[in-house]
């Protein structure tokens, strides 16, 4: 597991097998999937543990996870399986936990599903 | 990453607030690229300039940090949301406007060079080969890498930016020279920019840091700005080299079925409402050659024309702006397709174009529906 931005949360997983674009995908108003390809497509992230792949596209995205944030429509905490630099510079800014994790803890994790992050631990991802 | 003393201090805020989150931002760039430190970049090209992009937090967060924040190496900017020249004509509101405009003092308050473009590589001189840089627009940071021998990340905003106040980036794989372990064996026939941009956004689609695409022969440019294009927009992707690769690379087709799913994804019109061209922004190249194809003939619709403002002023000295107004076409500078607040759902329901690039912002932020057509086939059918 790689930590990308430290920090501690509990809350409910909501997961894509899919990544996400987040400049013109994520509303940056009230954080609901606009894209209607997506399977996500109408879900809200706000408060949620976001769990996708990685983050896809534009640069810009960058500013639509802080917009989130400064929104209070974001995500408690992102995982990610792969680091893209939209995802991990979008959540250094705005404060957002985000660790990458490999394929198996990847597949371990299911939308529903409530756990705790806390990067400072031993064990990071904890099942409640 | 290992730090020097002086990037440690700085990360603890002893150098102040902003230089604490660019390094912030840098650490957390480095970690997510596996660096081992920095190095030294010599030009930055930011995103994040389109108030309908960034918003009202992106513009309160510049203006911010305008206050104290100045870029330290040559920096340069992304389209905006309008042309001042002509911003009357689209019917944006004030608050747009003024949002807009405060963005634009804060880059400039910053040291930022106003270019307003997202093709750098074509409106300013190239650095010698091997030159590091940090390239924030996705089509931009792509073309840097594979046809202009410079290297740089597929930055995000925050990268770009933390790059122009420090001076440095990660020292990444794309920054060194790493060899692609998937090579796309381009199979389609007498492929026109279309394709060029369909065959980037499945590369993007497949690809990790960087592909081979096998099997292209000559390109002109409007079809290297497509590929470009194409990839930034579906994936992490950030470089191609032209070649089939070791033998060891992992072989992938591009053919007409992968094609045909990539058009239904993004063409979801049989005709559009208006006609945009650009995006990435079109040359002085591009606008002569389409002024030549036009021959006299007039659109039959609206056509938006965007490129870069050094581009417009160029074209209306040799005198391609007339002819293009003549054929009916609306030519804006500092803004482009992608992302662009001048076309509304309220009054359009489907635009023409030949960017696969626009395609899906139009799509999914605009929420148009798309008819895609190369540019030949739009003069073909939209112009008598």
């Amino acid at each position: 597991m790689k930590i990308l931005v430290q920090g501690k949360t509990q809350g409910i997983i909501l997961k894509s097998q899919h990544p996400i674009n987040f400049l013109g995908t994520v509303d940056k108003k009230t954080g609901i999937i606009s894209d209607k390809n997506h399977e996500l497509f109408d879900k809200s992230i706000k408060d949620k543990i976001l769990v996708f792949p990685n983050g896809v596209g534009s640069s810009v995205g960058a500013y639509t996870i802080y917009s989130i944030k400064s929104n209070n429509v974001a995500p408690l905490a992102m995982i990610c399986h792969k680091a893209d630099l939209t995802v991990a510079t979008g959540c250094a800014l705005a404060n957002i936990p985000l660790v990458i994790i490999n394929d198996k803890e990847f597949s371990s994790l299911q939308t529903g599903q409530k756990i705790s992050l806390d990067t400072e631990s031993f064990n990071p991802i904890a099942f409640l | 990453m290992e730090l020097t003393r002086e990037e440690e201090s700085a990360l603890k805020g002893e150098q102040g607030e902003i230089m604490q989150m660019a390094y912030r931002i840098l650490l957390a760039t480095g970690e997510a690229t596996d660096a081992d430190k920095l190095i030294p970049i010599e030009w930055a090209h930011l995103s994040g300039v389109n108030y309908n992009t960034i918003g009202d937090a992106g513009e309160e967060f510049l203006s911010g940090i305008s206050k104290n924040a100045r870029v330290k190496v040559k920096t340069t900017l992304n389209p905006m949301g309008f042309d001042i020249d002509n911003v009357s004509n689209y019917g944006l509101d004030d608050n747009f406007i003024s949002k807009q405009l405060s963005i634009r003092k804060s880059y400039e308050t910053m040291g930022v060079t106003p270019s307003f473009s997202c093709i750098p590589y074509e409106i300013f001189d190239i650095p010698k080969g091997g030159t590091q840089v940090s390239f924030a627009e996705s089509n931009a940071a792509i073309h840097a890498n594979s046809f202009d021998n410079l290297k740089t990340n597929k930055e995000s905003s925050f990268s770009a930016l933390a790059s122009a106040i420090t001076g440095k980036s990660p020292y990444s794989s794309l920054r060194k020279e790493d060899s692609p372990n998937i090579t796309i064996r381009m199979k389609v026939d007498n492929p026109n920019e279309l394709t060029y941009g369909m065959l980037g956004f499945f590369a993007g689609k497949v690809g990790n840091n960087s592909v081979n695409i096998s099997g292209v022969g000559e390109m002109d440019r409007r079809s290297c700005k497509a590929l470009c294009g194409g990839m930034g927009t579906s994936g992490t992707c950030a470089k191609f080299l032209f070649g089939d690769g070791d033998s060891g690379c992992e072989k992938v087709d591009f053919d007409k079925k992968e094609m045909n799913e990539i058009h239904d994804e993004l063409n979801t019109a049989e005709k559009g409402d208006l006609i945009t061209l650009g995006s990435p922004q079109l040359g002085l190249e591009e606008i002569s050659e389409l002024t030549g194809k036009l021959k006299g003939r007039s659109f039959k619709k609206r056509c938006m024309i965007f490129c870069p403002r050094t581009v417009k002023e160029q074209a209306k000295k040799i005198g391609y702006t007339n002819e293009l107004e003549r054929a009916g076409c609306e030519i804006l500078a500092d803004c482009c397709t992608c992302l662009t607040p001048l076309i509304s759902k309220d009054n359009i329901d489907s635009v023409t174009t030949n960017s696969i690039k626009g395609a899906y912002y139009l799509k999914n932020s605009n929420g148009v529906d798309v008819n895609l057509k190369s540019l030949s086939q739009i003069i073909k059918d939209e112009t008598r």
